[in-house]
């Protein structure tokens, strides 16, 4: 996409109608005006149709009635019984769930920060150089295409296990910890590792955000005698703050849902749904064996909206401190 | 694209050559050996696919030295009974399905919040920016018992009617940022010649908004092809399975008595996924990268 790509991310550019009117070159009467202005809704209007019926369907109408449901005892076979905050006071009185909110924290508090760390690192590194930067960036970024899959998942199962790969390296440091998937406390930073492993996708949107850095600033402070470590933390990182917020908020946004790795890697199914002792029982891998597992609907309806509550907490926290640390420049291209 | 930032120093006389050769070849180093760890993986089963089960895990060798196919052979005698070819085709299935119905629904959608004034416009964008930090999980169980009540559960259609009802809204967004950047004189002299709002959609702006619509297709099928939760919960019979569940059964019923023919799936189930990569990773990476960068 040959566009130019200006200094403000999306998430400060979502305010519409910041373009000035372009109505009709001749004067129009009023009547004309009305009846122009109808059209234009009737076809707004068809035009997202669509999105309107999915949204009603499938985004609005499922979340009052998982609103409902949380607050309901609810099996799928008889109707729901109306129990007020009783989903909740389970909830919380559960060590099991505990344990899930616990894992999620910790796995999203170490894995997406590494993540990012890396992404960051090696977009700086590529950064420096014009040949061979496309091809490098493009094998980083496979990772995040097939990091989800299923297959991946099995992949690292078997390079993290007793014996393997990563078990024979550690032993070479004279870690002997043995595997990390057949290990309840160690199961985790395989998961870890995988999400760090697809340091790619942030990566790309992070050498995007450093290439828009004008030149000038470094050669200006160059001249001024600034050594590499001040410019990165006086030039680079107040010109990139916009792009490293984007990857922050989406980033943690992610990490909190994660499922499907942790539910292979882990096991899946049967006694031990998501790893040795739940050592990789991430939020919604219990949320998975309490609603479709245990048929605890009304129970796992309540745990999503914990989950909702809680990813928007971190997304207002991240949003509210954004004027303290993110530099949208003025006046941008 | 505007001039590249930090590659360049400025760079002349001998001295600086001589500066720079060191440094260029510590970038190299560096850079490949980023390039080793995240391939190892990927590398490990495509060596791991021709090794002896009782191997692929204990040896340290990448290939191994007397390879054997009867990983793949072994394939043939399908998963519980039921050939592989099958999930293919259920996958592939899905995957174009979901491409078709998000191109055609996000691109009317983006049209009407990119092109047409209406009334209510920004609330209904934010309503949609809103979507696209929801975590899916709340919608998880509502939806499930809605399709249950329509009694669509074992059929395609919940993972499906929402690729037809715009419902990601990563797509619209794309799509909505490219046709706003496109130049407005386009469509206000179709305007002035009498257009009406499809003719311009289907003729100027559905046209110039390939690159968005290629990037948007490539990431369906993969994300398609990739999805595990959905097909988990929505399908029950073996035969409507696509491939990641296939592979999921694998694991659970045949991986320890054939773990050889379970890396060799591992393999042949990501070959799509490769492939697009390997064709598209231009439209792929530049897609990413506007996302997040266009205001």
């Amino acid at each position: 996409m040959g566009t130019t790509v200006t200094h403000a991310p999306a998430m400060e550019g979502l305010s519409q109608d910041s373009e000035p009117r372009h109505g009709p070159v001749k004067p129009a009467r009023p009547a004309a005006l009305k009846r122009r202005r109808r059209r234009e809704n009737l076809a707004g209007y068809l035009f997202m149709s669509p999105w309107i019926a999915g949204f009603l369907l499938l985004t609005a109408g499922p979340m009052v009635a998982s609103l409902y449901f949380a607050f309901t005892d609810y099996n799928l076979f008889d109707a729901p019984k109306w129990i007020g905050f009783g989903n909740f006071s389970e909830m919380f009185g559960d060590p099991r769930w505990r344990h899930s909110v616990q894992v999620t924290l910790w796995y999203v508090a170490v894995g997406t920060p590494l993540k990012l760390l890396a992404a960051l690192g090696v977009a700086l590194l590529l950064a420096q150089s014009r040949r061979g930067q496309a091809f490098y960036r493009a094998a980083f970024y496979a990772p995040s295409l097939i990091g989800a899959s299923v297959s991946i998942a099995i992949v690292w199962k078997a390079i993290f296990s007793d014996d393997a790969i990563v078990d024979r390296t550690q032993k070479l440091f004279g870690v002997d910890v043995g595997g990390w998937t057949g290990d309840p406390d160690m199961i985790i930073y395989s998961l870890v590792a995988l999400t760090v492993w697809q340091f790619g996708a942030p990566m790309v949107i992070f050498l995007a955000g450093l290439k828009q850095v004008p030149r000038e600033l470094y050669e200006a402070a160059e001249v001024d005698g600034a050594g590499k470590m001040r410019r990165f933390w006086n030039i680079t990182l107040p010109m990139i703050s916009p792009v490293l917020f984007f990857n922050v908020l989406l980033e943690t946004i992610h990490s909190f849902q994660i499922f499907s790795s942790a539910y292979i890697v882990g096991g899946g199914a049967g006694g031990n749904a998501c790893g040795p002792a739940d050592g990789s029982m991430v939020y919604t891998c219990y949320l998975y064996v309490q609603g479709f597992e245990n048929s605890r609907m009304g129970l796992a309806s309540a745990m999503a909206w914990m989950l909702l509550v809680a990813v928007a907490l971190v997304t207002a926290v991240l949003f509210w401190s954004q004027k303290r640390w993110v530099h949208y420049e003025e006046g941008a291209r | 694209m505007s001039a590249q930032a930090t590659d360049i120093k400025p760079a002349a006389g001998a001295g600086a050559l001589r500066r720079r050769l060191p440094g260029s070849l510590a970038w190299h180093i560096g850079s490949l050996l980023i390039l080793a760890v995240i391939l190892y993986p990927v590398i490990w089963v495509v060596g791991g696919s021709f090794k002896k089960s009782a191997d692929i895990v204990g040896s340290l060798d990448l290939f191994p030295g007397d390879p054997v196919i009867a990983n793949y052979t072994s394939l043939a005698d399908g998963i519980a009974d039921i050939s592989i070819s099958t999930f293919f085709f259920n996958s592939l299935f899905l995957a174009v399905g979901s491409v078709i119905g998000i191109v055609v629904s996000c691109s009317l959608t983006a049209y009407a919040f990119a092109k047409i004034r209406f009334a209510g416009r920004n609330l209904l964008f934010t309503l949609m920016i809103g979507t696209l930090l929801l975590p899916y999980h709340v919608l998880l169980i509502p939806q499930y018992v809605l399709f249950r009540n329509m009694e669509l559960i074992n059929t395609y259609t919940p993972l499906l009617l929402g690729k037809y009802l715009a419902t990601e809204a990563f797509f619209v967004f794309l799509m909505v940022q490219f046709m706003r950047n496109m130049p407005k004189e386009l469509d206000e002299a179709a305007r002035l010649d009498g257009c009406g709002h499809l003719r311009i959609y289907w003729s100027i702006v559905l046209p110039l908004s390939r690159p968005a619509l290629i990037t948007s297709a490539i990431f369906t099928f993969i994300n398609s092809w990739n999805d595990f939760m959905g097909p988990l919960i929505y399908l029950n019979e073996p035969d409507k399975y696509t491939v990641s569940l296939g592979l999921k059964m694998f694991v659970d019923q045949e991986g320890l008595a054939n773990y050889g023919g379970m890396i060799a799936m591992s393999l042949v189930a990501l070959l799509p996924v490769l492939a697009f990569f390997l064709a598209f990773q231009r439209y792929l990476i530049d897609g990413m990268a506007t996302s997040g960068l266009k205001g």
